[in-house]
């Protein structure tokens, strides 16, 4: 492929290197760091963080549940203790504000593998015609459901690839590397972002506690868009840019709950079409400061 | 909805809903198929193997399929790193803690740190006292290997036992085969014994003639109608059936019995 065809090549140009990557590296910084603070307490044994995403205790003292696993829990016929109840709606507060699917950009470790077998793929010109209907993940979010009620117990717990994933870095992994390889496969040969962005029921979840999130990418300065398509091209939920960059009489705030505040099409666009804001429209959106409204590093 | 589908001349639309439905049907068979194989599978995996033992508090099985949240913070608060998260492939629900007792038992701490650190009550947070626990019931299982059994005084089980002489005691009975000795039998009582695997983890043998069994597997149950009759008759005072009669003996004139415990003995012993 032409050196100056892909995409961001005008951003880096334009801007220069890192600020083309701002969010991606603080992105992976998020990711990395908050796999690091899992870790050092097995491997140093500075116990910052005690136990996995499905359930944790930071400093002996801050507890915090996935709500989604809860939920699998009542549907199993069981109801959590006080302490994973306090978890839950804590971390379910921190996703309602921040953008539900910023769990998948900033900290699910399933999306460095997917990830990377997008890039791959992308760098490979891998075309496959398999195309499922992004909504898929919604009806996996019903089955998880619905094996919970039915098995009267967690059955998605048995072969969810991120929770593998983390418990399997902290705990080791026994064969869990299987279900891994399968999915890194599957993005790469069958379908183009296919786990994250059509079946995953975890991303699924939190898009639904994510619908009305305060902090949201706004596309003010669309007027400047000169249709070069590289947000589309990075965007691993494309169908979400449409709307905000292109409807005339729409809001210019990316609204769909699966936008996964990655930030990278700010990071891409060569024109700043693209910054973290929030949802509502103000008078005097020209002020909003990007770096302020967006925080989502310190997500855990 | 179908019946449009049906329906001549509606064109584009009709074609789009058409596509819609069939992407609609495929999307939700694959989910349906799936969803079929990981309830399969969750069944499967319902079924512990023998040695591996659940920690103290925890739930029914089927229970703690729903309860437990498989973040391992009980494995982090055991103090002697007894606990382990099952990975797949383990044999065990992938992600729920178990311990297998001839490796490391559970050392039964006071405060129990396993059930007060689990944050979702699949180690039930009523257990405050660890005598109280019923991880599983030791068993002798092996009876031809236990030394103790042969006559000869191991009796490193019962010695380990944190419920000395309630959950294990020694229980004698004649040497049949020296006939002179006795035998100090390890005799386990499901009333006290809390499953720890104490026991099984310090059998000398090879492989442990007592051990751990989930309690499901080790305990028999009587049939609902049966009474002892001992039992019922304490209770009424007296016998419920017909008067005892004195106990009369009918031995071969070869044996004769002795009443200050040793038993049925040869006439000339
Ligand atoms: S979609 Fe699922 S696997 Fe992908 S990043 Fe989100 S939670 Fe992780
Ligand atoms: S719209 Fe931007 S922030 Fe949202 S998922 Fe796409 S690239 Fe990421
Ligand atoms: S009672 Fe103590 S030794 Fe036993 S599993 Fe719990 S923490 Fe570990
Ligand atoms: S602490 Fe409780 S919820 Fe967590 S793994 Fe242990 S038993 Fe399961
Ligand atoms: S498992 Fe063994 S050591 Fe533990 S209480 Fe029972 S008999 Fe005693």
């Amino acid at each position: 492929m032409k050196k100056s065809s892909y995409p961001g090549y005008e951003a880096i140009r334009r801007k220069g290197w890192l600020a083309a990557h701002k969010w991606l590296l603080l992105r992976r910084l998020s990711q990395l760091s908050i796999m690091a603070l899992f870790l050092v307490g097995p491997l140093l044994g500075v116990w910052i963080i005690t136990g996995n995403l499905n359930s944790s205790l930071t400093l002996e003292t801050l507890p915090l549940t996935d709500p989604y696993l809860i939920l699998q829990s009542l549907a199993a016929g069981h109801i959590p203790q006080g302490t994973a109840i306090i978890g839950g709606l804590i971390v379910a507060l921190f996703y309602f504000v921040v953008g539900g699917r910023a769990f998948c950009s900033w900290v699910c470790p399933v999306n460095l593998l997917t990830d990377l077998a997008f890039r791959l793929r992308e760098k490979l010109g891998l075309r496959s015609a398999t195309s499922l209907p992004r909504y898929t993940r919604y009806l996996m979010l019903l089955a998880t459901m619905v094996i919970a009620f039915v098995s009267g117990g967690i059955a998605w717990e048995l072969v969810n690839p991120v929770s593998m994933f983390h418990r399997g870095i902290i705990f080791g992994t026994g064969l869990a590397w299987l279900i891994l390889l399968a999915i890194f496969l599957f993005d790469l040969f069958v379908s183009r972002r296919g786990w994250c962005g059509h079946l995953c029921p975890v991303g699924a979840f939190y898009s639904l506690l994510g619908t009305h999130s305060l902090l949201r990418v706004r596309a003010d300065a669309r007027a400047r868009c000169d249709d070069c398509m590289d947000c589309y091209l990075v965007c691993p939920e494309q169908q979400v840019l449409r709307p905000a960059l292109k409807g005339a009489d729409t809001s210019p705030v990316i609204n769909s709950p699966n936008c996964t505040n990655c930030g990278r099409c700010i990071d891409v666009c060569a024109l700043d079409v693209f910054q973290f804001g929030i949802r509502f429209d103000r008078s005097d959106s020209s002020r909003s400061s990007p770096n302020q409204a967006a925080s989502p590093s310190t997500g855990v | 909805m179908s019946s449009s589908l049906t329906k001549p001349g509606t064109g584009k639309r009709n074609d789009s809903r058409r596509r819609f439905l069939l992407e609609l049907g495929r999307s939700a068979t694959g989910v349906t198929l799936l969803s079929f194989g990981i309830g399969l599978y969750s069944r499967q995996s319902a079924s512990m193997p023998a040695n591996a033992i659940r920690p103290p508090g925890a739930l029914d099985e089927g229970e703690f399929a729903a309860a437990c949240f498989r973040c391992g913070l009980c494995v982090r608060a055991c103090p002697f790193d007894t606990l382990d998260l099952a990975r797949l492939g383990d044999g065990v629900t992938t992600g729920t803690p178990y311990f297998t007792a001839r490796d490391v038992p559970c050392e039964m701490c006071d405060d129990i740190p396993c059930v007060v650190a689990c944050p979702s009550g699949a180690l039930a947070p009523e257990l405050e006292d660890i005598d109280q626990a019923r991880m599983g019931l030791a068993v002798l299982l092996d009876q031809e290997n236990c030394l103790n059994f042969q006559g000869l005084r191991c009796d490193v089980c019962y010695s380990v036992c944190p419920a000395i002489n309630e959950a294990i005691t020694l229980e004698h009975i004649p040497n049949t085969r020296t006939g002179k000795h006795a035998r100090f039998i390890p005799t386990v009582h499901a009333d006290a014994c809390t499953g720890c695997g104490k026991c099984e983890h310090s059998c000398v043998l090879e492989q442990a003639a007592i051990k751990v069994l989930p309690l499901k597997l080790a305990k028999g149950e009587l049939g609902r109608h049966y009474r002892w009759g001992w039992e019922e008759k304490e209770n009424a005072g007296s016998s419920l059936v017909t008067p005892d009669g004195e106990h009369r003996y009918n031995l071969p004139s070869s044996k004769r019995y002795d009443f200050a415990g040793e038993g049925l003995l040869e006439s000339g012993e």
